[in-house]
C-alpha cells in the first residue's frame, strides 16, 4: 500500500487544470443544464481535448494513461461544478473504456480506444434490466450465437448516457443453464441493426444527464466484439464496477465539496440578529462536520484508487469509498440546505441541485445495502 | 525569435490572506499558490507567437523566488513553453521589485531574449514596477498594459495596442523590448494532461548568485531600497441599516442620517 495521500507536483497540476476548467466552463452553466435537461455535448469535446476522457486509455491507443488515482483527482473537480458531466465522464473513462483496456482483443483496443479518447465515441455500460438491480446475475438479456455474429435480444434499464453513447459495453446471458458463469460482455455500437433507444427516464436529479433503456431485437453483434472470454461477463462486470464505484465515491465527494463551498459562502453573507449567521455556533459546527466527512471520505477514495493503480485487491476499499462517500456526500447537501435555510429550497441556489444530484450516488453502481453485503462479507467469509 | 515571459507566482485568490502576528508579514501556511492572472496572459502569448512564428522561436519562463516557484514553472511548461530557469538563492530573499528586477535583468541578458513579455503587475503586492525596471537595466524599450500584438517586419519590431484613459494608444516597438500584458489581450489555455505528462521530462534550470555574476549586497533585502515596515487591513463595512415607516418617514429619517451620521450635508 502506498504510504503517502500526498499529492505529486504532476498529480497537482492534473487537479489545478480540472478545478480551473470546472469553475470557468462548467460551474456557469450547470443550473442552467439542469433546468433545461440539455446534455453538456460540447463542454465533452473540450473536455476531452484536455484528456479528460482518456484518462485510463494507453498512450499506444491515443489516451494519455494516468490512471484511477488522476482520474479521481479530476471527477471530483468537475463533479463539483455539474454532476451530470461529471457521471457522463465516469461511466465514460471507468465502466466503458476500462474493460475494453483490460478486456478487449488488441483488434478491438484498436478499434474502439483511440476514438473514444478523442471523445469521437462516447462510451456507456448496460448491466441493469428491469427485474435485474441488485441482483445482477439474474439478468434476462439473451444473445445467441450464429455464425460470426451474436444475436442479441431483450431490454436493458437505467442506462446511463444512453441517449448520447456511441459505444455500449453491454452484459447478455450466451447460457440460459447457468447463473453468473453464464454471462457474457460484448461492445456494441449504437448503429447496430436492430438496437434502439427505448423509453427516457424522467429523474430526479442528474438531470442533464440521459437514462434511457435499450432495447435488442435481434441485434447482431460481431462475435470478436467480445470481451475476454463467454462466460465471464459477470466477472468482468464486477471487477469494472470496482473502478466505477470509486468514481461514483468521487462524485459524492464532489457533490459534497460544492454543498460545502456554498454554505461557507453563505454563512459568510447572510445576515441574521445583527450577525453573520457563520459567528453562529449552529452553523460552524454543521460546517466542521462536513468539512472533515468530505475529507475523510476522499481519503478512503483516494486508497482505494492508489490500490487498484497498483493492481493490488481493492473491492472492499471501493465499497468502503463509495458506500461512505454516497452517505456523506447526501448529508452535506441536506446541511447545505439548513443553512440557506428557505433560500436553500429555491432553485435560485445551487444547493436545491446538490441534494437532488447526491440522492443517486447511494443507489447506482451498487446501493448502499449492497455495498453493505459486500463489506460485511468479507469480514465474516472465515 | 527567442522569447522570455517572466512569471510570478502569488496566492490564490480563493485562499483566505492572514497577516503575521508582527503585521509585517504574510502567513504563508496553507495559502495555495498559482500563477499571477496576467502573467497567463504573457505565457499564452508567448505561446501563440512561437506557433505564428514556427519552430525557431522559443519561450523560455524565467522567475525568481522560494522552491514553491517549480509548481508555476511547471505549469507554463505543461501550457506548452520550451525550457524554464528558476533564479533562486539565500541571498535573494527579500528583495524589493528593484533588487528583484536586477537579478532578472541579469537573468535575461544571459539567456540573449529578443522579447520578454509578463503580466501588467502582479495581483499579490501590486506594485507593477519590476517588469519596467528589467527594462531600464537592460535598456530596453518597453510598452505596458498591451491587448494586442502584432509582429512587424523580418520579426524585429512590434505594433502593439496600449489600453490608456478612455481609448487606445497604438505603438510601434522595436525589438529587444519588453512588453507588460493585460487582460483582453487571449484567453490563456489551460494546462491539457498530455502537456503536463510532457513537462514532467522538460528541464527547469537553477541558477544562484555566482552563475548570474552577483554580489550578495546589491540583491536581496541588502540590495532593496524600499521596506516593507507593516500592513492593515481594511476596515470591515458596518452592516446595512434598513429605515422603517413610509416613503416621507424614510426620507426625513435618511437626510438626517446624511446630515447627522455621515456628516455629507
Amino acid at each position: 500500500m502506498p504510504a503517502s495521500f500526498e499529492l505529486t507536483e504532476e498529480e497537482r497540476l492534473i487537479q489545478q487544470t480540472a478545478h480551473d476548467f470546472a469553475n470557468d466552463r462548467i460551474v456557469p452553466i450547470a443550473a442552467e443544464n439542469d433546468r433545461r435537461g440539455t446534455f453538456p455535448k460540447e463542454i465533452l469535446k473540450e473536455m476531452a481535448d484536455l484528456g479528460f476522457m482518456s484518462m485510463l486509455i494507453p498512450e499506444d491507443y491515443g489516451g494519455v494513461g494516468l490512471g484511477n488515482f488522476s482520474l479521481v483527482l479530476v471527477l471530483e473537480e468537475i463533479n463539483r461544478g455539474c454532476a451530470s458531466t461529471g457521471v457522463t465522464m465516469s461511466v465514460h473513462n471507468s465502466l466503458a473504456s476500462s474493460p475494453i483496456i483490460r478486456y478487449g482483443s488488441d483488434e478491438i483496443k484498436k478499434k474502439f480506444l483511440p476514438k473514444m479518447a478523442t471523445g469521437e465515441l462516447l462510451g456507456a455500460y448496460a448491466l441493469s434490466e428491469a427485474g435485474s438491480g441488485s441482483d445482477a446475475a439474474s439478468l434476462q438479456c439473451r444473445a445467441t450465437k450464429d455464425g460470426d455474429f451474436y444475436v442479441l435480444n431483450g431490454t436493458k434499464s437505467w442506462i446511463t448516457t444512453g441517449a448520447e453513447a456511441d459505444v455500449f459495453v453491454v452484459m447478455v446471458r450466451t447460457n440460459p443453464k447457468e447463473r453468473s458463469k453464464g454471462i457474457s460482455s460484448f461492445v456494441v455500437e449504437s448503429d447496430t441493426p436492430g438496437f434502439s433507444i427505448g423509453k427516457k427516464e424522467n429523474k430526479l436529479g442528474l438531470r442533464a444527464s440521459s437514462t434511457v433503456q435499450l432495447v435488442f431485437e435481434d441485434a447482431r453483434v460481431p462475435a470478436r466484439q467480445i470481451l475476454g472470454k463467454e462466460g465471464e461477463g459477470f466477472k468482468i462486470a464486477m471487477e469494472t464496477l470496482d473502478g466505477g464505484r470509486i468514481g461514483i465515491a468521487a462524485q459524492a465527494v464532489g457533490i459534497a465539496k460544492a454543498s460545502l463551498d456554498a454554505s461557507v459562502g453563505y454563512a459568510n453573507e447572510r445576515e441574521q440578529f445583527g450577525k453573520k449567521i457563520g459567528s453562529f455556533q449552529a452553523i460552524q459546527w454543521k460546517l466542521a462536520d462536513m468539512a472533515t466527512s468530505i475529507d475523510a471520505a476522499r481519503l478512503l477514495m483516494y486508497r482505494a484508487a492508489r490500490l487498484r493503480d497498483a493492481g493490488k485487491p481493492h473491492t472492499q476499499e471501493a465499497a468502503m469509498a463509495k458506500l461512505f462517500a454516497s452517505e456523506m456526500s447526501n448529508r452535506a447537501a441536506r446541511e447545505a440546505v439548513q443553512i440557506h435555510g428557505g433560500a436553500g429550497y429555491l432553485k435560485d441556489f445551487p444547493v436545491e441541485r446538490y441534494y437532488r444530484d447526491a440522492r443517486i450516488t447511494e443507489i447506482y453502481e451498487g446501493t448502499s445495502e449492497i455495498h453493505r453485503i459486500v463489506i460485511s462479507r468479507n469480514l465474516t467469509k472465515n | 525569435m527567442k522569447i522570455g515571459v517572466m512569471v510570478k507566482n502569488v496566492p490564490d485568490t480563493e485562499s483566505k490572506i492572514k497577516l503575521s502576528a508582527d503585521r509585517k508579514s504574510i502567513e504563508m501556511q496553507g495559502v495555495k499558490f498559482v500563477m499571477n492572472t496576467y502573467d497567463e496572459f504573457a505565457v499564452e502569448e508567448a505561446l501563440q507567437l512561437k506557433e505564428k512564428l514556427g519552430a525557431d522561436t522559443t519561450v523560455t519562463v524565467f522567475s525568481l523566488g522560494p522552491e514553491r516557484l517549480v509548481e508555476t514553472l511547471r505549469t507554463a511548461l505543461a501550457m506548452g513553453a520550451d525550457a524554464a530557469v528558476h533564479l533562486t538563492d539565500p541571498a535573494f530573499e527579500g528583495g524589493d521589485s528593484i533588487a528583484n528586477a536586477k537579478v532578472l535583468a541579469k537573468a535575461a541578458e544571459a539567456e540573449g531574449f529578443d522579447l520578454i513579455l509578463g503580466g501588467k503587475q502582479g495581483i499579490d503586492f501590486d506594485s507593477a514596477q519590476t517588469l519596467s525596471a528589467v527594462a531600464e537595466f537592460l535598456g530596453m524599450g518597453q510598452a505596458q498594459v498591451v491587448t494586442d500584438i502584432e509582429v512587424g517586419g523580418d520579426n524585429t519590431s512590434l505594433k502593439v495596442r496600449r489600453r490608456i484613459e478612455g481609448g487606445d494608444e497604438i505603438v510601434d516597438v522595436t525589438l529587444p523590448a519588453i512588453i507588460s500584458c493585460e487582460k483582453g489581450l487571449n484567453e490563456p489555455r489551460y494546462a491539457s494532461l498530455p502537456g503536463i505528462m510532457k513537462a514532467k521530462k522538460k528541464e527547469i534550470k537553477k541558477l544562484g548568485l555566482s552563475e548570474l555574476g552577483l554580489s550578495a549586497d546589491e540583491v536581496g533585502a541588502a540590495g532593496s531600497g524600499t521596506q516593507v515596515v507593516g500592513y492593515s487591513p481594511l476596515k470591515e463595512r458596518p452592516p446595512v441599516k434598513m429605515l422603517e415607516g413610509g416613503p416621507a418617514e424614510q426620507a426625513k429619517e435618511l437626510v438626517r442620517l446624511l446630515r447627522e451620521e455621515a456628516k455629507v450635508l
